[in-house]
């Protein structure tokens, strides 16, 4: 993985700490904002931040074709927080633009609001611990189809891998730790 | 196991905002306006700058009802603001539930002397800042986000642009003093000696840094995004124009193309009329809104 080109979706919130991650990890970041960048990348990242703006954005400068595209041709993608939204088949009683790329339904703002924010331990299949950091965070109500369930906090699903596509309701970007960079690189070989 | 409340939650929220719009609104009909816009968050209030400033009188923290009906209205963020110094506004918006207290220069400062201790709240707060001393105050009090004053309500930008330079010098004159001297660098700007060793460390602010005070066109956010902000504050900008829906959604495209300047011309075409503004020459010392805070 050392070297691969890998893009953080620059439209809104928090993509420059997903770029020092990234760095950390050798890869090379490179924030995305149009079709053209879309398609000089060997993988993207959807960070946390707004859904309902990102996704806006998305669809006003045309950006949802050209990833969802890049996917279904074997572009590993990978969602934290809205960007684990983004790439829900459904959303629990809401409709809003997203890319639709993962079968799963997820709860927005699942745990309730800001004060209800919350930094917890993390049991992630066939990884070491680390720390997860769940802001106005959602969780996945339900799987189906190829998508495998990695990590659950509170009895919740906060984690999920589809073949080429991972998802997860926490900021492993806000941490020093990483172990869920370096297992998304992983996915890129 | 669970930890909520921690810094890190707080200025975690403030890096989720980054890149965003956050829309100053009076009813839940211009939260959806600005929700539908694109804004990252909305700022509940009863009044814009424009019109507090208009109306005259002591500005308080809204009414609950009216935070409420906002908070049910949207689904992104809500902040509401409670005044300088006072901290039971400041409780009684944390027991609404707000994402975010802006303790604000808009309203009417209810301590001519102190800020909210803001450490034992577990919502986070975001406080303005003229220069690089008075962030480093607000976040030793616990602030876990900046902003820029600039001139609140008068849709001219010129404020912001001078306090956003002002701490950006600031940071580039502390980054570059040798060690010993950075005691002393503390002592000039009053700001707490750890902050301003971090400050020297980062050669940037150690939270999120937002402009406010101003903005009334995509133009100007982009300016803003430009000199380094992250993110933008439009206070009475949006609902004080022509359009609020259309000038809404061409300040959201415009803060995150900041730096293309062929979106932006697109974009600012045909927004109809931007709020009128006034000079800040006009504005007596006394009546300038950036004054009131220690």
């Amino acid at each position: 993985m050392a070297g691969k080109k890998v893009g953080v979706l620059a439209l809104q919130g928090a993509f420059t700490e997903h770029e020092i991650a990234l760095a950390r990890c050798g890869a090379r970041p490179c924030q995305i904002r149009t079709e053209l960048e879309i398609e000089a990348v060997d993988a993207l990242i959807i960070p946390g931040g707004e859904s309902t703006t990102i996704g806006k954005l998305m669809l006003s400068f045309g950006l949802l074709e050209p990833i969802r595209r890049r996917v279904k041709e074997g572009m590993p993608i990978w969602g934290t927080c809205a960007g684990m939204i983004l790439l829900a088949k459904e959303i629990v009683d809401m409709e809003q633009v997203r890319l639709e790329l993962m079968d799963i339904a997820v709860k927005r703002n699942a745990y309730g609001r800001q004060v209800d924010s919350f930094e917890a331990e993390l049991e992630v299949e066939g990884l070491q611990p680390s720390r997860g950091v769940f802001i106005r965070a959602p969780y996945v109500e339900r799987v189906w189809g190829h998508a495998h369930v990695l990590c659950r906090v509170k009895d919740k699903t906060v984690m999920v891998r589809e073949d080429n596509r991972l998802a997860t309701a926490f900021h492993p970007e806000l941490t020093n730790d990483l172990t869920i960079h370096q297992y998304f690189l992983r996915m890129l070989n | 196991m669970y930890e909520t409340g921690t810094y890190k939650l707080k200025s975690g929220l403030a890096q989720m905002l980054k890149g965003g719009v956050i829309m100053d609104v009076t009813t839940p009909e211009q939260a959806r306006i600005a929700e539908t816009a694109g804004a990252c968050a909305v700022m509940a209030l009863e009044r814009v700058p424009a019109d507090i400033r208009a109306v005259g009188g002591i500005a308080r923290m809204a009414d609950p009802s009216v935070v409420l009906q906002i908070m049910d209205t949207v689904t992104i963020p809500v902040m509401a603001k409670c005044r300088i110094g006072h901290f039971v506004e400041a409780q009684i918006l944390q027991s609404l539930g707000v994402d975010y207290i802006d303790e604000s220069e808009v309203l009417t400062p209810a301590d001519e002397k102190y800020h909210v201790n803001k450490l034992p709240f577990k919502v986070p707060f975001v406080c303005g800042a003229r220069n690089l001393g008075e962030a480093l105050r607000r976040i030793g009090e616990g602030a876990a986000m900046i902003r820029t004053k600039g001139e609140p309500g008068t849709g001219n930008v010129v404020e912001a642009v001078r306090h956003i330079r002002q701490v950006n010098d600031e940071i580039r004159w502390v980054a570059n003093l040798p060690d010993e001297e950075l005691m002393s660098a503390g002592k000039e700007m009053s700001a707490p000696y750890e902050l301003v060793l971090e400050v020297a460390k980062l050669k940037r602010l150690p939270v999120v840094n937002f402009a406010a005070g101003g903005i009334a066109t995509p133009a100007d956010a982009a300016l803003m995004m430009q000199l380094g902000c992250d993110g933008i504050f439009v206070g009475s900008g949006i609902f004080k124009s022509g359009d609020p829906g259309r000038r809404a959604q061409a300040i959201v495209a415009a803060t995150t193309y900041f730096n293309d300047a062929a979106v932006l011309a697109e974009i600012s075409r045909d927004l109809g009329e931007a709020m009128s503004g006034i000079d800040i020459m006009t504005i007596k010392n006394e009546d300038r809104m950036q004054e009131r805070g220690w």
